[in-house]
């Protein structure tokens, strides 16, 4: 082969390469996307909650997307606890106010963010750490009555998840 | 074309031996390599039992694979059936909870026999050169071993494995802002689930095979150097060897039997005593046991995660920690191999030992009060070790000459 044609032929072989590397990449988008959550999981089947049967001080667990969600009718005395507080005290700074649509409704997330246990303060009879609020028994971490972390490894506050009032004793969640 | 260009490259069909024999071992040349590796293979005489744990290890793996053959013909991955049907294996199928306990109870001492394999390469020097690969793929398999046995302690679906599910793989959401979506996309849920349980059996069946291949790579290097032994000096002469067989296969096997037989007791008398009660209740995602804790094996692992105050700190810390070690063959500095005439590595490699085992006590522990300050320090030690002891102390000791084979042996009998 004289040396003229040698440029071609590594053009040829480079472009050969770089387009079986791409077609073999490209490849792999169906099977890391087949991974994902299907159609029907995504299907989020909203729930929807009467929330009277619930009196002050009480709280109630509910499923959504297989997930625990804590709605907690708080006491005046939880609220206040909750608003009188600089942000600075906070880990992760949110206002009392941007978590809840009603004041003594909250609704969060029962999932701490830290390794994904639920925490326990959701009956009468549970610990519910320092804040009042919850107390994540895998690794200590303290949740305030906004749901808010205060103490402990766990690094953002409990998400609230989407939710509408229907009336004013029923919600959405999703 | 004549023949006499392809000399050389292409083979010829023939072999040391006759008949059936032959015949097979000049189409498949696996007779004359089995004989040359197993058989004649010289190996330093002066092994002491230490040596005798990559094979029990071994025997340990064939009787994983075995074992888990015969569990998958009854175990059903999917959340509404895994518990049920590891509770059936367990009640109705015939033999099914000798085949259970043994499958549970072999990877206790599966961990035990590389615990001890790892101290024996650590003390002996066997990972410093020109075994860094045996000891890289080594680390390689204990690592897929974690994996694997994590992946398998999910499958019964009790409340543990749902809840160790849920911790571990939550790591990956500590990744910075893609951590959620990485971890959706690995459970196929947004939480571990029906489809976190189906992907987790056939993983756990995908990395138990990935181990048994990086065993012929961990046993193609190792016979590439032959064996360390525990005055960490080669062999100078035939004398100093004995052949691989009946010496070492029969000193093995001996030591296999042994072990097998603590094995039998644990199995027969207390087949529950390192497992955790708690997984005989069935998952429940809404309830969380109010004290989580990962099989015994990765305590140390645990306490190491724990030890950080900071989420994405502890999960690097705890990968970092097995990788670390991967380092050790290019930061020792010492030209000695074995700790029996290094005087102050000596003592680094002992305590770090008995670090491994404090570290496994409190990672058992709630996270709390001195726990948490004997995790840090533990920790602490861990990365010294590898980082600054290992560099340094190659430096500051004089180290005793080493004793060849036979001095070694003589000094012994004296």
């Amino acid at each position: 082969m004289s040396d003229s044609k040698k440029p071609r032929r590594d053009f040829i072989k480079l472009s050969a390469m770089t387009l079986g590397g791409v077609g073999a990449a490209s490849l792999l988008v169906p099977f890391i996307s087949s991974m994902n959550p299907g159609k029907d999981t995504l299907a989020l089947a909203s729930t929807e909650i009467d929330l009277s049967p619930l009196e002050e001080g009480q709280s109630l667990t509910v499923i959504w997307r297989g997930k625990p969600v804590f709605i907690k009718h708080r006491t005046k005395s939880e609220i206040d606890s909750a608003r009188n507080i600089s942000l600075e005290e906070l880990p992760d700074a949110e206002e009392d106010s941007a978590r809840v649509q009603k004041d003594n409704w909250l609704v969060v997330l029962g999932v701490c963010t830290h390794l994904g246990c639920v925490p326990l303060g959701q009956k009468a009879s549970d610990t519910k750490g320092d804040y009042g609020g919850w107390f994540c028994p895998c690794h200590g971490s303290h949740y305030d009555t906004s749901g808010r972390i205060r103490k402990g490894p766990a690094p953002t506050n409990l998400p609230v998840p989407p939710y509408v009032f229907l009336t004013d004793n029923r919600i959405k969640i999703g | 074309m004549s023949s006499n260009e392809l000399q050389g490259y292409k083979k010829t069909l023939t072999s040391p031996y006759t008949g059936i024999k032959g015949w097979i071992d000049s189409r498949l040349p696996l007779i004359r390599m089995m004989e040359a590796e197993y058989l004649k293979f010289p190996v330093p005489k002066s092994l002491n039992y230490f040596w005798s744990f990559g094979g029990i290890a071994m025997f340990c793996l064939i009787g994983l694979i075995l074992t888990g053959i015969f569990l998958g013909f009854h175990y059903k991955p999917s959340a509404d059936d895994a518990f049920d049907s590891v509770e059936r294996i367990m009640r109705d199928v015939s033999f099914g909870w000798l085949i259970r306990y043994l499958h549970a109870n072999l990877v206790s001492f599966f961990f035990i026999a590389t615990f001890i394999h790892i101290f024996r390469a650590l003390y002996f020097g066997s990972y410093k050169a020109p075994r860094e690969l045996v000891y890289i793929f080594g680390l390689t398999m204990f690592m897929l071993m974690m994996a694997t046995a994590f992946l398998g302690y999910t499958l019964p679906w009790g409340q543990m494995s749902y809840w160790g599910a849920t911790v571990i793989t939550n790591l990956f959401s500590a990744i910075p802002v893609v951590g959620d979506a990485i971890l959706t996309l690995l459970l196929g849920d947004f939480t571990v689930g029906d489809s976190a349980v189906n992907r987790f059996y056939v993983l756990h069946w995908l990395l138990a095979f990935a181990i048994v291949g990086l065993v012929v790579f961990h046993v193609i290097t190792l016979h590439m150097t032959g064996s360390n032994n525990p005055t960490g000096t080669e062999p100078q002469s035939w004398d100093e060897t004995v052949s691989f067989h009946p010496y070492v296969t029969i000193k093995d096997l001996n030591a296999t039997i042994f072990f097998f037989i603590i094995l039998a007791f644990i199995l027969f008398y207390y087949p529950n005593i390192l497992g955790h009660s708690d997984n005989y209740i069935k998952a429940n995602p809404m309830v969380t046991p109010a004290h989580i804790v990962p099989e015994w094996y990765f305590l140390p692992f645990y306490a190491i995660l724990r030890a950080i105050p900071d989420k994405l700190g502890g999960v690097i810390a705890m990968f970092s920690s097995i990788l670390a070690l991967g380092l050790l063959p290019w930061l020792d500095t010492s030209k000695v191999r074995s700790c029996l005439f290094r005087p102050i590595w000596r003592y680094c490699v002992l305590l770090f030992a008995v670090n491994f085992l404090v570290l496994m006590y409190v990672g058992g522990k709630p996270a709390e009060g001195l726990y948490v300050l004997i995790s840090r320090i533990g920790t602490a030690y861990w990365f010294l070790f590898i980082f600054v002891l290992a560099p340094l102390v190659g430096f500051l000791e004089t180290p005793r000459q080493p004793l060849t084979i036979t001095n070694y042996l003589q000094s012994k009998k004296a």
